[in-house]
């Protein structure tokens, strides 16, 4: 039987999971249609969380509704008049509440005949604002990082608390506390639930980006733990950054960010070996990357470059950047990869969007276009700055590049630092093999 | 993630009512549906098929393979087209297929789709395969 069959109880754990694919895909435009309706973004969260809950729990005991979306948002609204009556709001939020979305006027027309638009539980024509202003919100900057994270995860993408905790490996009530205080914020700020005005526009599209980067490169380079992917929270990003290209077809680093995200998971199947290891860029079996995400990723490219001469710019940061992971995409092997090109990117790259670890990158593909000894001056640069100082990633490069120009002892000392300072258990046996292997030839 | 495949199947009755539809309607209904998939962030390809009674059937019944007109005229399930979803979960894509924009009378399949990562990497046919895949830039 089914998990989401409704001739019957399903069991607990069978009725979860449906509860959980339809929370999933409709999250959102759930959240987002009460936020705006309530003009509350943080009640907008609340019912929604208990209408999830009860959800769970009669869903197991009834079985799943004919139209579970009409349900949920139909549970969630009766939620949020409660809410309103016990404050006694009697205002204009909560007429608009009782009145024309009166219960029975939410159906999703989910029999499979055609819909109409005021059949929909939402008006089709604000939906996607309704998504849009949602990740502005989630990702506004009045949060911090950590914030912004935890709530895109939650209200956008509708990952539960232990999903995100799990994640990220923190303790539950972290998460949960993180977004108690995210919503007790943006209620303190009044940030209103809306589109950013124009003139906002483009530094808080920035800031919804940095948000999904921040996902997609814990779920591609664990920070820390035994599992070098996540390849479920990378997933998850690339999702939403689909989603957030479908909303802004327009901007040009939107395109760019799925263009990275698609590139760079492509590569997911052969980066780590049959026991979990990390598996080395120029030790993989490039026959196991992805090529349909290849050739998805290099459209989304093609986009953000014609999307950006459209508007009379080049590409962004995200989409040289992708421009680089195609450059290793497109290539057959590591030595006819085209590290010239990859040299002038990050060079463009550090111009646009300067940054230590973006210098170390570049420092990598010198050595491989030009040879160790112009690189390493560019790495030993970096480290009389400091601006690396205590993560694994600088000494990890300059070990490898002082064991290319034979200097052994030196190389092994930078290798086994690089190891002390990094937290992830994968990437660590990779500097120690890598350590161990100069001992056998030194 | 995984990818899975909602396999449509009609029968003569679906297919009349749908041919009975106004095709503007149908348009309508069908494209609300993909936008739905795209804003999701799911679709990976999808395709639909022709009126079954264009087609042909080849049966291997006998000693030499036999060509009849059809399908049609009977009230076996037809495949209709497919929708290839990349999601989380099998219960997600249970979920999408529940949304199908169907007539009554039709059923969809949802079947999980391998990818080429699980088959064995050194056996010749498969690395043919992932050759033209790459050539092809095939999913």
């Amino acid at each position: 039987m089914s998990p989401a069959a409704t001739d019957g109880p399903p069991g607990a754990e069978a009725a979860r999971r449906a509860v959980e694919a339809v929370w999933r895909i409709e999250s959102a435009r759930i959240i987002g249609a009460l936020a705006r309706y309530t003009g509350d973004f943080a009640l907008a969260e609340d019912v929604a969380q208990e209408a999830l809950a009860q959800a769970l729990v009669s869903w197991e005991r009834d079985g799943t509704p004919a139209s579970p979306v009409g349900w949920l948002l139909a549970t969630a609204r009766r939620r949020a008049i409660d809410a309103f009556r016990r404050a006694s709001a009697l205002d204009e939020r909560y007429a608009a509440l009782a009145g024309p979305l009166a219960e029975g006027q939410f159906s999703t027309g989910g029999s499979g005949a055609p819909q109409q638009p005021d059949d929909l539980p939402w008006d089709p024509d604000r939906v996607d604002d309704d998504v849009l202003a949602l990740m502005f919100t989630a990702c506004h900057p009045v949060l911090s990082p950590e914030a912004r994270v935890a709530l895109t995860l939650r209200v956008v993408g509708g990952l539960s608390s232990e999903e995100i905790a799990r994640a990220f490996l923190v303790p539950v009530p972290t998460v949960q506390a993180r977004i108690t205080r995210a919503k007790k914020t943006i209620a303190a700020a009044h940030v209103p639930f809306e589109l950013p005005p124009p003139q906002e526009r483009h530094a808080r599209l920035g800031a919804v980006l940095s948000v999904l980067y921040v996902i997609f490169t814990e779920g591609s380079t664990a920070t820390a733990g035994e599992d070098l992917l996540r390849p479920d929270l990378a997933h998850e990003a690339v999702r939403l950054a689909r989603t957030l290209a479908a909303l802004l077809p327009a901007e040009p680093e939107v395109h760019g960010q799925l263009a990275l995200f698609e590139l760079t998971a492509a590569r997911f199947p052969a980066r780590t070996g049959a026991d979990g290891q990390a598996v080395l860029l120029e030790d993989q079996d490039r026959r196991r990357w992805d090529r349909s995400a290849i050739r998805r990723g290099l459209a989304a490219l093609g986009r953000a470059a014609s999307s950006g001469r459209a508007l009379g710019r080049g590409l962004g940061p995200y989409g040289l950047q992708a421009s680089i992971a195609a450059c290793h995409a497109v290539a057959p092997s590591v030595t006819e990869t085209d590290w010239e090109r990859i040299v002038l990117l990050y060079e463009a790259l550090g111009r646009l969007a300067p940054s230590p670890v973006v210098e170390l990158n570049r420092a990598v593909a010198v050595a491989m276009d030009q040879g160790p000894q112009p690189a390493l001056a560019l790495v030993d640069d970096l480290a009389v700055s400091g601006k690396l100082s205590g993560s694994h990633l600088l000494p990890g490069v300059r070990g490898e590049l002082l064991a290319r120009l034979g200097r052994t002892t030196e190389a092994r000392a930078e290798l086994e630092l690089a190891a002390r300072l990094c937290r992830n258990a994968r990437e660590r046996a990779v500097l120690l093999r890598k350590a161990a292997a100069l001992d056998a030839d030194g | 993630m995984a990818k899975y495949m909602l396999i449509m199947r009609g029968t003569d009755e679906s297919v009349a009512k749908m041919m009975e539809t106004p095709f503007e309607e149908m348009l309508e209904t069908v494209g609300r549906f993909n936008e739905e998939l795209i804003r999701a962030g799911v679709l990976v390809a999808a395709e639909g098929l022709d009126d079954p009674s264009q087609g042909v059937v080849v049966s291997f019944d006998g000693e030499a393979p036999v060509v009849t007109d059809g399908p049609y005229g009977e009230t076996k399930e037809l495949f209709g087209g497919f929708y290839l979803i990349d999601v989380a979960s099998k219960e997600e894509a249970v979920e999408w297929a529940k949304r199908l924009p169907a007539f009554p009378g039709s059923k969809c399949e949802v079947r999980r789709v391998p990818g080429i990562e699980e088959f064995p990497q050194d056996n010749e046919w498969i690395v043919k395969e992932r050759a033209w895949r790459e050539r092809t830039g095939q999913l």
